[in-house]
């Protein structure tokens, strides 16, 4: 190696710093709450020859952190077998078909060639989640469609910034098949103004340090970290761990799904094998291969945050035996639950096969639901119609240090949930109680943490309440001998009756009437460890603060 | 007596080991500066021995400004007072349950612990909307019932949050006047008084760190008073806020959070208040202590203030404070090579104890000042007074660090500052990008112990032209008390469409704003050189969530005019023009600045110690590695030098409370302030 090791510790400082810069101009400048305030986005540098991931923003969305590689890779090959016009400069890609390297539908993806000396240099390519893209329902989280042109509108890559001049032809026709389009004008040109940012901040970067001193740096990082990636698994005892975690239902069919997973460490290697997993399923809770693999990476990064966001990180990890299975669903297969429920899922999968090898930093299973509760109506007061979105935490697994957080953030996402307050204002809705999960972390030496407890009421008009959830039928994971966490619970209240959905965590459309309620208890973590070892102080304490309740004690 | 400002002026600024003061008198000219060590379990003795120690004659101080850290400490420790919340049926989980978030992006661990605990947050009946309609009353009997209980459980001190106060805080003032009646106290805190916002999370945390602070704050402040008038004392007492203003000590408890993180809001007043004599208003300052680094941005010579400042994870404090960003790099962040064999300094640092190696407490993992020291930056031959540490532990360790790099103990130690400097560089260039600036438009204000030692290669690594090193780098923070204004801070949410907006509407807010706080700035006892309001409104496009602040210098603006102005500052921002979508007002902000007269700071070293010439200042040769290269550098008496000095680096300048360090081709220049202008080589 000819570079020194300090200009490549400075470069990967740099590269890292274009990334969140683009991450944090797309933020600030974005309509959708579900881009600025949940950051649901990501933005990258790729290979121009193939995609390969060579930095990626630190405050992205986790579960982008594999897709994007793959959604540029293919792009990469389309451009190369003729299947989509090649790059020219100012050029932006924009693209969010699922079975492209993508999640779900509402992930709409751009890409933007990045020219040195008149070559295409690299790629630099965002991701950021759209409040809707047409479909079936209000913001494309149908739990019951069963093909994707019920999840809404599919582009497959096309141009729509030519040379920096936006094509307003194909803008119109996305415009025209998505809902709250007016505003979508803003999203746009923040999702592309983002990636000038980093096209300007990459340039600076290379005219101070040299082009070949950068391109002989970004092979060298990728190795480097591909090398600490090796450590940490040699550090795994050899052998093979077996795990097994479960979906609820597809939403259509009342069946449970398995994830069944054997991790292998062989040198400086892991294997994940999904062998015998669940079929491709009728409902939305299908996988794509991009999401799966992107699943398994950010997971590893949750054990491994030291290792930094780069191809070379994901180099010593394989997958297989996802072929015919649910998490590699083939078009027309409905994908919505992907990005936010199964990927949560394999995660859990992959905690709960390591924990066994890594004691110390492994988890017990977090709630692993991104408790998605859709409320669509009119409010006769204002006049108009809304849609309502509440998504909720959980509690995260106890583990060696210490008891689980509660009401922690999902697994594969980042993002604060709206106050209380907020809700009251923009929707016709008066919550009764938002409070712990009493009792829901699940038991152990370190328990779990808590749920969220919530009920609202429709003060107003008519509405449908949709639900896409999951961890009803069983609750997260409890880890070396700690217990289950409680599953999520959903009851609507209707006329004063109570209904809980058929398949617990999963309805689509139950109509309500003003005065009407839900009430939902989302999962607590599960337990780490023997809960006979549990401090005899902190059992006290936990039924002195009410976290439980004294004649249901939990050791 | 009344205090006018014209006398001797003490600021006193208690920092984490220790406590400073500058007394200037404004008559004379006359400066005297103490550094005594900080006495955290009660700051006032600290206090009184750094006035002893300038050898104050407390009868004839005319005013002290202090600058304390009790509140800020008090939160990060958690050593707080014992406080019980009363809040809506249903809700007294929000101040656990926090926003569904998590302390890292990645990593599934991490703890979070209430600042009120739960067996303390106690619910009675009662329900606002969202519109501030009643939709079902106060249970009066419920409020004494939760009144008896905390206060048998022992509480001092007691929160009143009700879900949509802000709205109609009609709940909150009866629940209020119950409790006066059976709390044996002033401290009771409502959650609309200190941020009249809609978040429950945020203004119920805010409000329950401030009466968790408030008992602390009164009892010291009452203690400080007390020996300052049994030393003499007659004058008026001025404390801190994190806004960088100052309120007298009378009122100061009664919004004890305001004082929150008030230590780094005083440096960057001094900063400002340095910049402006010596005709530079963009500054970044740039304080680098032991453990952590503190950033932020002067424009046109104002401080940024934020009212969203979180001050560690899931501890929101809204309150307006300078926008002071922290970076996980000290002096004592510790260097290492990681498993992918590439090296890494910090985020984990020595603290003060062990501290670095060369500290002689016991630290064994080299840092950034053992580095610095390996190099000949700073002066080896201060080991033998800290005492049990030679050079060569120092290099040994470094030798350790630097062999699978194949580097030796002196490669290595340069390599730990470029790598931390890189990472300081990012992290600043992050902080002033998120607020919207380019760095190279600024000169860069070093202060802190370290400030001025890494400065000029951090000025570089960014591109900055200028770097403005003040006379007396190590005490900024106290030299902050003595410049700031009075200052209070108003923010009230509108939230119109501009193009419905009445503009005369919009007059009426700012000039309500202005007549509040002037009313509070003329009843101090502080002598003014005039009152000045400073408007802004915050706004997005209709359909945002984040907001962008827009200056107003004229309230009486147009519709206009303020439509441009918002789209100028948008599109310098994000570069992205949308003329498609309309523009809201969403807060309406002013500040009411009481400006105090102005204090002189080129005294702050003594004129009669200048030498004549760059040569006498002199005090010898020592070998400093610059990159790869050893230097012969001068070593010159910051005291000594004269005011019009011009050096060229490489060069160290020694002081009693920093370092300074030019690299070969920076260029500095004194000032008629005594501050140094370096022009920073290629």
């Amino acid at each position: 190696m000819t570079l020194d090791p300090i200009t490549l510790s400075v470069i990967q400082a740099g590269l890292q710093q274009v990334c969140d810069e683009m991450d944090l101009s797309f933020s600030r400048a974005a309509f959708s709450p579900v881009i600025a305030e949940a950051n649901d986005r990501s933005d990258g540098i790729y290979a121009a020859e193939d995609g390969a991931l060579i930095a990626q923003g630190a405050g992205g969305l986790p579960v982008f952190v594999g897709t994007m590689q793959y959604s540029t890779r293919v792009l990469t090959e389309r451009i190369a077998s003729g299947q989509t016009a090649p790059p020219e400069p100012g050029d932006v890609y924009i693209v969010n078909d699922p079975y492209l390297g993508g999640t779900h539908l509402m992930d709409v993806r751009f890409a933007r060639p990045f020219y040195r000396n008149g070559e295409l240099y690299c790629w630099l390519s965002n991701t950021g989640h759209w409040p809707d893209t047409g479909g079936a329902v209000p913001g494309g989280f149908s739990a019951s469609a069963t093909a994707v042109e019920q999840e809404g509108l599919r582009l497959p890559p096309v141009k729509l910034f030519k040379r920096g001049e936006m094509d307003r032809e194909i803008y119109q026709i996305i415009c025209s098949n998505i809902r709250v389009a007016e505003q979508r004008i803003g999203d746009v040109k923040a999702q592309a103004a983002a990636l000038t940012v980093g096209e300007d901040r990459l340039n600076a970067l290379m005219d101070r340090y040299g082009d070949a001193t950068v391109t002989e740096a970004i092979a060298e990082l990728r190795r480097r970290a591909a090398q600490q990636m090796r450590a940490f698994i040699a550090g795994i005892p050899e052998g093979r761990y077996d795990s097994t975690a479960w979906i609820d239902s597809d939403g259509v069919v009342d069946e449970p799904l398995a994830i069944r997973l054997a991790v292998t460490r062989k040198d400086d290697t892991l294997q994940f094998d999904f062998s015998g997993s669940s079929a491709p399923c009728l409902g939305p809770m299908n996988s794509v291969r991009a999401t799966t693999l992107s699943s398994v990476y950010l997971a590893m990064r949750h054990i491994f945050p030291e290792v930094p966001i780069s191809a070379g990180a994901f180099e010593p990890l394989t997958v297989t035996g996802i072929e015919g299975t649910f998490l590699d669903a083939q078009y027309p297969r409905p994908v919505s639950g992907c990005a936010a429920e199964v990927s949560q899922r394999i995660a859990e999968a992959v905690f709960a096969a390591l924990v066994q090898a890594l004691p110390d930093r492994v988890t017990a299973a977090p709630a692993g639901t991104s408790g998605n509760f859709a409320l669509g109506g009119f409010d006769p007061e204002r006049g108009r119609g809304y849609v309502m979105y509440q998504l909720s935490g959980g509690g995260y697994g106890g583990n060696a240090d210490h008891d689980g957080l509660s009401n922690g953030c999902s697994t594969i996402g980042i993002s604060k949930a709206p106050p209380v307050e907020i809700m009251e204002q923009a929707f016709p809705v008066l919550y009764h109680h938002y409070r712990i999960h009493e009792g829901s972390g699940g038991a152990g030496k370190h328990r779990g943490g808590f749920g969220l407890d919530y009920m609202v009421e429709l003060r107003r008009g008519e509405a449908r309440a949709s639900f896409v959830m999951d961890h009803g039928r069983f609750g997260p994971q409890g880890a070396l001998g700690g217990e289950d966490g409680a599953p999520n619970a959903v009851t609507v209240w209707r006329g004063g009756s109570p209904h809980v959905p058929e398949h617990l965590s999963k309805e689509q459309d139950i109509p309500l009437m003003a005065g009407d309620r839900v009430h939902v208890k989302t999962p607590g973590g599960g337990g780490y460890g023997n809960p006979a070892e549990r401090d005899p102080e902190l059992v006290q304490e936990d039924i002195f603060l009410g976290y439980y309740r004294s004649d249901k004690p939990e050791i | 007596m009344a205090s006018d400002g014209t006398g001797q002026v003490a600021g006193v600024d208690v920092g984490g080991t220790f406590t400073d003061l500058v007394r200037i008198d404004q008559q004379t000219g006359e400066v005297r500066l103490a550094k005594v060590a900080s006495t955290l379990d009660n700051q006032a003795f600290g206090v009184l021995n750094a006035l002893e120690a300038a050898g104050s004659d407390l009868a004839a101080l005319d005013l002290i400004v202090h600058g304390t850290t009790t509140t800020t400490n008090a939160v990060l420790e958690r050593k707080l007072s014992k406080t019980g919340l009363i809040t809506t049926q249903g809700f007294r989980d929000v101040l656990e349950l926090g926003r569904r978030t998590r302390p890292q992006p990645y990593g599934m661990k991490g703890s979070f612990r209430p600042i009120i605990p739960r067996n303390l947050r106690l619910e009675v009946p009662e329900r606002m909307d969202a519109s501030g309609q009643v939709l079902i009353t106060l249970d009066v009997e419920a409020v004494r019932e939760a009144a008896r209980a905390l206060l048998d459980a022992g509480c001092e001190s007691v929160v009143v949050h009700f879900l949509h106060a802000y709205a109609n805080p009609a709940h909150e003032l009866a629940c209020c006047a119950i409790l006066r009646e059976v709390w044996p106290n002033d401290h009771i805190t409502l959650g609309h008084a200190l941020l009249s916002e809609s978040r429950e999370f945020e203004r119920g945390v805010t409000a329950a760190v401030n009466a968790s602070v408030q008992p602390l704050l009164a009892r010291y402040i009452r203690r400080l008073e007390d020996a300052l008038a049994e030393g003499g004392y007659g004058s008026e007492l001025l404390v801190m806020n994190g806004n960088g203003g100052m309120v007298s000590s009378r009122r100061v408890a009664d919004e004890a959070a305001k004082t929150v993180m008030s230590g780094p809001a005083s440096g960057v007043m001094a900063a400002a208040y340095t910049g402006r004599a010596a005709g530079i208003g963009e500054l970044i300052t740039y304080d680098m202590g032991g453990t952590s680094t503190d950033v932020a941005l002067i424009r046109d010579a104002e401080p940024q203030v934020s009212n969203e400042t979180e001050i560690e994870y899931a501890m929101p404090i809204h309150v307006p404070m300078v926008d002071v960003r922290t970076v996980g790099a000290g002096g004592g962040s510790i260097a290492r090579v990681d498993a992918a064999g590439l090296l890494q300094v910090g985020p984990e640092s020595a603290g003060s104890v062990p501290g670095p190696i060369c500290y002689g407490r016991g630290g064994t993992q080299p840092t950034i000042s053992d580095a610095n020291l390996l190099l000949g930056r700073l002066d080896p031959a201060r080991l033998a007074v800290e005492g049990g540490v030679s050079l060569e532990m120092v290099r040994d360790a470094f030798a350790v660090l630097g062999a699978p790099l194949g580097l030796d103990a002196g490669q290595a130690a340069e390599a730990v500052i470029r790598v931390a400097n890189a990472r300081m560089a990012g992290a600043i260039r992050m902080v002033s990008v998120s607020l919207g600036a380019d760095p190279r438009d600024f000169a860069l204000f070093a202060f802190g112990g370290a400030g001025p030692l890494h400065a000029c290669a951090l000025a570089k690594e960014l591109g900055i032209p200028r770097v403005l090193v003040p006379p007396r780098p190590g005490i900024t923070n106290a030299i902050g008390c003595v410049v700031a204004d009075l200052r209070h801070d108003y923010v009230r949410t509108l939230g119109r469409a501009l193009d419905t907006l009445d503009m005369t509407d919009l007059r009426a807010a700012f000039d309500e704003q202005a007549a509040e706080g002037e009313a509070l700035i003329s009843a101090e006892r502080v002598r003014l050189a005039g009152i000045r309001r400073v408007h802004s409104v915050d706004m997005q496009f209709i359909g945002q969530t984040h907001l962008i602040r827009v200056p107003v210098p004229d309230p009486g603006l147009s519709r206009e005019d303020l439509q441009a102005a918002f789209e100028r500052v948008y599109f310098d921002r994000f570069r992205v023009e949308l003329s498609e979508i309309r523009a809201s007002v969403v807060n309406v902000n002013t500040s009411v600045i009481g400006e105090r007269l102005p204090v002189d700071l080129s005294t702050l070293i003594d004129p009669a110690g200048r030498k004549g010439s760059v040569a006498e200042a002199k005090t010898g040769v020592r070998p400093v590695r610059f990159g790869d290269a050893v230097f012969e550098t001068p070593v010159y008496r910051r005291e000594w030098l004269p005011l019009d000095a011009v050096l060229n680096g490489p060069a160290v300048v020694e002081q009693m409370d920093t370092t300074v360090l030019l690299e070969p081709g920076d260029v500095a220049r004194g000032d008629a302030q005594g501050n140094l202008l370096v022009e920073v080589g290629a």
